[in-house]
């Protein structure tokens, strides 16, 4: 306490200073008065007196300043001092520092914005208790490492497992719902009454589904979101225990959940409306062999490490396999941490963005050190009378560290303000599918890191060449009246350009790896044509659920029919199962002649498109053989298929595969007759289709499905169509023909085909994108870098070139020692910027997610960067050699 | 001036409590004097160094000073012990006491153990 109040007197001494100065020389002219009375009064004479006086007190001066030092803070002084100086210092040369805080501004501002994206997604704590305990469980089977769990699987998991607190399961859906104004498709998820407890959400009102609720069989329930409870139902209490009708059944609201609940883990999405899994209207449900979608989430017992729970899940799986030798042949729990799996994907892009965007700082503070070191070259004059005065060197290293710091500081703070917007931006480029989007923020971890950041560059920078001030020989500067001249200064210098053009080929290099990438991914043939083309969801009204066969069949010609008649329409087709790009399904069977096998293991596999003869049209994709589906492909005509051509090359090799039979999994009644081929299509997405061991494709007609699949189409199909209007006015015309056709369907989250491909690439687009900013950035700043130090080496060395002219030198040759001495260090950084850039592109290249069709080490990429850097830097060289080629022998002598 | 003992670090603070305690409200110059002839001159004290002492001790709330005029007429600036600076010497002294007491135990001649 007293310590603080001596504190504060002090600081209040520092300002008020003026005044107690004078009181205290008073106060020290009476006491010398006093001395010298006594001294007089023993016999002395005045003058004798007062030296005596004096000399007990230690000296006037000396007094006074200790007790100045007592009465201020003398670091806090000199820090002041420091700060006042450094600001005339800056405000002197306001070019360097505008220059100097811009660029600093830059680097700190994109390095912020980054790590405020990298801490939102993989370094902050996932907002549950006790996230560290969450996983995500699999089924992983043929094909599939991450499989979807059958619901009968489950719950014996559940029942079986040593090691999990809770294990539940989620599945994505939709409802088309009524008797609430228009008819309206509401996005659900169907999950199992463990869900929330495990993650520890609680209700807003009414309850969570209590166990067993979420069996087959069991009363319709549903809990709704916090924002579906404003929009429909103005937030009134009363909500619990009314109904919703969703695709034509009742279910009883039971609770609301928190609007704060936002999730995305596995294929879960918050939606706004959750109901038990039990309630999922699919025949095969209860199939223990069926690949629903469904995938769980679990919380391990306290103490249990994921990989305990894995050997746990493995060996309660393995335990199943011998109680259903066909069913679960080959089926293992998989278990994965939660954090893990939110973020697997963008991982490695998100740290290698950050290495990059620390490589464009560390560019930028070695193109603040060199302007300093500039700097401290004309300001070694200055130093050195200083020195002369007796300034000691903690006292100039402290001066010149708090006019860098001061420097960093200014730049992290106008650096924040571009991280604000630039996280915007970063935000807008990310894939719409980063995890965790929502919990990036300026959080105080980010203003701390931002602070370190600028601290460390500030100091980094300022120390350069404080190093080489003290290296100077003091007399040597005196005399020589700040021309100064020195190898160790250049190399110094030489050194940091050679340093910056490393790295920004090292930066180079991953830009162009991703361009290329970016090429190749762009010219990957799809298999599709996809421009023109439109995609929406379409559910038939819910007075539909469960009419006949025949009845649906007609439904779908005429709905069909009409929406080809609107305005525009080229083609048109009805979609269910897989869609390119867009969601997948399985296709079983055998072929003819091969007994038909125990199990669905031991089945072929192929992705199976359900569509109707307008597909081919509309999607593009060549036919190479044979036809495909008419109108006549109906029910009532014999069952036929359509395949790609890897399922002609993998099934039937260099046999004709025209009129060939197999028999899908779905029929009892016989095989299906293979009609025609038609070219691959890349289900899998641009970059991973080649790769996926499932890839042979089958199509089949709509119109023969059997009944109880052609009863779920109803519930919820795509609509393809080609269009010679542009998306909206295409979508708009066909959303008034089906208006008009019934009230009580819904059209939902149209989209075109063009914009699902990008979106597949959307990953590598954004790191192209800011890889290809932070190294034009870099390029940037390392081309100012070199023309700084050859433009300081020109003016160095103008007497040498006038001297050399006058002696008869050539001008050109002047101009070309100049370019040599730039493109010398260009070819030094460039030289071990490439051995660096093959070191990291490999660490790249072992992300398979990031580069495609190229390989690390690339070298018509690195050649092209390689060009591209010597360009740049021989460019930066320019200004400075025609200035050197211009210089006046004439005048160079005579200022001698 | 030969074998004048300096002023030991710490204890000057000390001594100019105690004097302020005994003789009232004192100018520096008197609280000087005083020092050195309680340590009956055996104390060479740089006046000097008192100033900073005693600004150190205003701070700290220990004494407050105020002007006044000394016994010769002349203006001088007088510093007298506050109430807080009571107490501190009251804790000073007995840890020196204590102190002193401790370092004479080691060094008077072992007696029985």
């Amino acid at each position: 306490m007293r310590k603080l109040r001596a504190l504060w007197m002090r600081l209040t001494g520092l300002f008020g200073s003026g005044n107690a100065d004078g009181e205290f020389s008073a106060e020290l002219e009476s006491h010398l008065a006093m001395h010298v009375e006594d001294g007089v009064r023993g016999g002395l004479s005045t003058e004798e007196a007062r030296r005596r006086a004096l000399i007990q007190l230690g000296g006037l001066e000396q007094t006074k300043i200790a007790y100045r030092e007592r009465q201020g803070l003398p670091w806090f002084e000199t820090f002041w001092q420091d700060v006042r100086f450094g600001v005339r210092m800056l405000a002197k040369s306001p070019a360097f520092t505008i220059v100097a805080v811009l660029t600093l501004a830059l680097g700190i501002g994109a390095n912020t914005a980054l790590f405020s994206v990298v801490n939102g997604v993989l370094l902050n704590p996932l907002p549950y208790l006790h996230a560290d305990e969450l996983v995500t469980v699999h089924a992983s089977k043929q094909n599939f490492t991450e499989g979807s769990i059958s619901y009968p699987n489950f719950r014996d998991w559940q029942r079986d497992n040593k090691t999990l607190t809770a294990l539940a399961v989620s599945r994505g859906t939709g409802y088309n719902m009524t008797g609430m104004g228009d008819a309206e498709e509401i996005r659900a998820e169907l999950v199992s009454s463990d869900f929330f407890p495990l993650l520890g959400v609680k209700p807003v009102i009414g309850r969570l589904f209590a166990p067993h609720e979420d069996e087959i069989g069991r009363e319709p329930l549903v809990m709704i979101s916090e924002g579906f409870w404003a929009r429909k139902f103005g937030s009134r209490p009363d909500v619990l225990g009314k109904v919703l009708t969703l695709d034509g059944r009742n279910y009883t609201i039971v609770g609301v959940l928190p609007g704060s609940f936002n999730l995305a883990i596995n294929n879960f999405r918050s939606a706004d409306l959750y109901v038990p899994l039990g309630q999922f209207q699919n025949p095969a449900l209860n199939d223990r062999a069926a690949g629903l979608g469904i995938h769980g989430i679990a919380r391990l017992k306290p103490g249990v490490t994921p990989e305990q729970a894995q050997a746990d899940m493995q060996q309660v799986s393995e335990q199943l396999e011998k109680v259903y030798p066909e069913e679960d042949q080959g089926i293992r729990a998989k278990v994965v941490p939660f954090q893990y799996a939110m973020v697997r994907d963008v991982k490695p892009l998100l740290l290698i963005l950050m290495g990059a965007v620390g490589f464009v700082l560390l560019i930028a503070c070695v193109n603040i050190a060199n302007l300093l070191l500039v700097r401290s070259n004309v300001r070694a004059q200055e130093f050195a009378v200083r020195s002369a005065l007796g300034a000691g060197r903690a006292r100039l290293l402290r001066q010149l560290l708090t006019e860098s710091l001061m420097l960093s500081l200014t730049g992290g703070l106008l650096g924040l303000v571009l991280a604000s917007l630039g996280t915007r931006v970063i935000l807008q480029l990310l894939p719409r599918q980063l995890p965790r989007a929502a919990e990036i923020h300026m959080s105080g971890m980010v203003l701390s890191f931002t602070l370190l950041v600028s601290l460390a560059a500030g100091t980094l920078f300022g120390l350069m060449p404080c190093f080489k001030v003290f290296r100077q020989n003091l007399q040597d500067t005196l005399k020589e009246g700040g021309r100064g001249a020195g190898g160790a200064r250049h190399r110094a210098q030489n050194w940091l350009v050679v340093f910056q053009m490393a790295t920004t080929l090292v930066l180079l290099v991953g830009a162009g790896l991703m361009i290329r990438s970016m090429e190749r991914l762009s010219a990957v043939d799809t298999g599709l044509r996809p421009h023109g083309v439109l995609m929406f969801g379409l559910q038939a009204p819910s007075s539909m659920v469960g009419s006949s066969p025949e009845a649906t069949r007609e439904y779908l010609r005429d709905a069909n029919a009409r929406i080809a008649g609107a305005p525009g329409v080229e083609a048109v087709s009805f979609s269910w199962a897989a869609l390119p790009m867009q969601s997948d399904d399985e296709q079983l069977f055998w072929l003819d002649g091969e007994p038909k096998p125990q199990n669905e293991n031991a089945m072929h596999w192929g992705i199976r498109y359900i569509v109707e003869p307008g597909y081919l049209k509309t999607m593009g994709i060549p036919l190479l053989k044979g036809r495909f589906f008419a109108s006549s492909d109906d029910e009532h005509a014999p069952r036929a298929v359509v395949i790609d051509d890897v399922f002609a090359r993998k099934f039937f090799g260099n046999n004709d595969p025209i009129g060939k039979r197999v028999y899908l999994e779905q029929f009892e009644d016989g095989p299906a007759t293979v009609i025609g081929v038609v070219g691959h299509v890349n289900q899998w997405g641009l970059d991973n289709d080649a790769v996926n061991p499932l890839r042979a494709e089958v199509y089949q007609a709509m119109m023969q499905l059997p009944p109880q699949q052609l009863g779920l189409v109803l519930m919820g199909m795509d609509v393809v169509l080609r269009s010679k209007y542009n998306a909206d006015a295409a979508f708009q015309s066909v959303h008034n023909v089906i208006t008009d056709m019934n009230h009580e369907q819904v059209v939902y989250n149209p989209q075109t085909l063009d914009s699902v491909i990008a979106g597949t690439i959307a990953g590598q687009r954004f790191s192209m994108i800011l890889l290809a900013a932070f190294a034009g950035t870099a390029l940037l700043l390392a081309s100012i870098g070199m023309y700084g130090v050859i433009s300081y080496l020109v003016a160095q060395h103008a007497r040498e070139i006038g001297v050399r002219m006058a002696l008869g030198a050539d001008r050109r040759d002047v101009f070309r020692w100049v370019l040599t001495r730039g493109g010398r260090l260009a070819v030094v950084g460039a030289s071990v910027g490439i051995v660096a850039a093959l070191g990291l592109t490999q660490v790249m290249g072992s992300f398979s997610v990031l580069l495609y069709g190229v390989r690390a080490y690339d070298p018509w990429t690195m050649l092209g960067v390689i060009a591209l850097l010597m360009l740049v830097a021989l460019a930066a060289c320019y200004l400075p050699a025609r200035r050197a080629m211009r210089i006046d022998p004439m005048q160079v002598l005579r200022t001698e | 001036m030969g074998d004048k003992t300096d002023v030991w670090q710490g204890t000057l603070a000390l001594m100019v409590l105690k004097t302020l305690e005994t003789m009232g409200p004192v100018h520096g110059y008197g609280i000087a004097r005083r020092i050195e002839q309680t340590s009956g001159n055996l104390l060479s004290l740089n006046y000097g160094t008192l100033y900073p002492a005693l600004l150190k001790l205003e701070q700290e709330g220990y004494i407050a000073s105020e002007w006044g005029l000394s016994e010769n007429n002349r203006k001088a600036k007088f510093y007298k012990l506050t109430r807080a600076g009571r107490k501190q010497l009251e804790r000073e002294a007995q840890d020196w006491e204590q102190a002193t007491a401790i370092l004479a135990r080691f060094l008077s001649p072992a007696e029985e153990v």
